[in-house]
């Protein structure tokens, strides 16, 4: 039984069905990062991802925009509660480049420019659920957002949607990331506030 | 579950208007497990009908009082932050729930120096780690800039000139308007004012920037710039873009 807080709720909010529980409204685009943010060039960028064989397989810049290029609408969701509906990203979807790795690894760990690591499993980023992301709003994505290339995981909290974002290694087993080593829930599903651990 | 993840009760004791716009509050939480200095707590208002709203609020009380201190700086058009500056009193009632967060932090043992930026309220969770510097025997030296608009727009004031001393040095940066003869001009942190204001880069500090994303966008990249590896910059923002 919560407690009333006297006289709160003259400037409530208004509720809408596609907010999770505990989020609110933003039209603003908050930043959130735990350290200084990377610059990388799209001339340096590289992604990989490194199968459970081992193998490494890479994409430069030009080559990830060989492949096709999906546009997304989506609502995006913080940990911090804040949550941003029907989002605009360009973007190439996960599946184009874990095919690549074989079948192996039900858990992934995502690296970004900068050290910044998120364990996902490898179901929600596949099936049309994620993408690298590269322009956000019709621009060119901004580096404090994660430019020039982030994930897009729409469906999990936002800092599973690692920004400067450079590669994932599968893995047999699933193991912490960044924030998941620093108090974060290890999946993270808004509509089940999986906020903490 | 653990006992950070339910929801406590918490009592307004004390209330007071800090800075133009912004407000002190004391809470006082029966059964608080205590908390780290940098971590923050979630708030939970419920209105009378059951409509809640929660919001995260940096703690600047650390370590293991029951009497918890938050510092709120009004955001205009907000929800929760309108309420907890201008209408909550002493002997109301609203949640607390935490301490939340395990890497914004520092404690006593870390003996490295510490070099702390501060833009506006982001002085609060910096504020934590000054009284808990203070109150050990942290051998740590420890510096805080701290950069408001004008002397008034302080949080801390006081208490803050009054932590300067041995172990413990202080700066200030007015971005429009400083007090009369004080030596630096008033306006934004530039690279001059991280190279004369802060700790080093071949000291090796830690360094924790909290404020405004604009703010500390261009203070990391300043310190980057100025040659810390950016592994030992820790980064907390408020505000969009």
């Amino acid at each position: 039984m919560s407690v009333i807080s006297r006289g709160f709720g003259a400037r409530r909010r208004e509720s809408n069905d596609r907010l999770p529980p505990g989020q609110y409204l933003t039209e603003d685009f908050p930043v959130l990062s735990a350290g200084p943010t990377p610059h990388v060039s799209t001339e340096d960028w590289e992604f990989a991802v490194v199968g459970l064989d081992g193998r490494r397989h890479t994409w430069t810049w030009d080559e990830l925009h060989a492949l096709p290029v999906d546009t997304i609408t989506t609502d995006i969701h913080c940990v911090t509660r804040w949550s941003k509906l029907g989002t605009q990203w360009r973007g190439v979807s996960l599946d184009h480049l874990l095919e690549r790795a074989g079948a192996d690894g039900a858990f992934t760990q995502v690296h970004s420019y900068g050290g910044y690591t998120t364990n996902v499993p490898r179901a929600d980023l596949s099936g049309g659920k994620a993408w690298i992301a590269f322009e956000f709003d019709g621009q060119p994505l901004a580096a404090e957002h994660g430019g020039p290339a982030r994930l897009l995981v729409p469906h999990l909290y936002f800092w599973k949607s690692a920004k400067w974002v450079r590669g994932l290694t599968l893995m047999a087993a699933d193991e912490p990331g960044f924030w998941e080593q620093n108090g974060y829930n290890m999946y993270g599903d808004p509509w089940k506030e999986q906020r903490y651990w | 579950m653990t006992d950070a993840s339910s929801w406590r009760t918490a009592t307004v004791v004390d209330a007071r208007q800090v800075g133009s716009h912004g407000r002190i509050l004391h809470l006082r939480v029966s059964e608080w497990p205590g908390n780290l200095a940098g971590q923050h707590v979630d708030v939970r208002l419920t209105a009378e009908d059951g409509y809640q709203a929660v919001r995260s609020y940096s703690l600047a009380s650390a370590g293991s009082e029951s009497t918890l201190e938050l510092a709120v700086d009004e955001v205009p058009d907000g929800e929760v932050s309108p309420y907890l500056v201008e209408d909550v009193q002493p002997g109301d009632q609203l949640e607390v729930r935490g301490p939340i967060g395990g890497y914004f932090v520092w404690t006593p043992e870390h003996e490295g120096p510490v070099q702390l930026i501060a833009g506006g309220s982001g002085i609060v969770p910096l504020i934590a780690m000054a009284r808990i510097h203070a109150r050990s025997v942290s051998a740590a030296p420890m510096r805080l800039l701290y950069s408001v608009r004008a002397p008034a727009d302080a949080f801390y004031a006081d208490e803050v000139d009054g932590l300067a001393g041995e172990g413990f040095m202080l700066d200030w940066a007015y971005t429009r308007t400083a007090p009369a003869g004080f030596p630096r001009a008033a306006g934004r942190i530039d690279a001059a004012t991280v190279s004369a204001s802060t700790i080093p880069p071949g000291e090796q500090p830690t360094v924790f920037i909290c404020g405004p994303t604009g703010f500390v966008e261009t203070v990391a990249d300043l310190l980057v710039a100025a040659g810390h590896p950016p592994e030992r910059v820790r980064t907390e923002r408020f505000g969009g873009t």
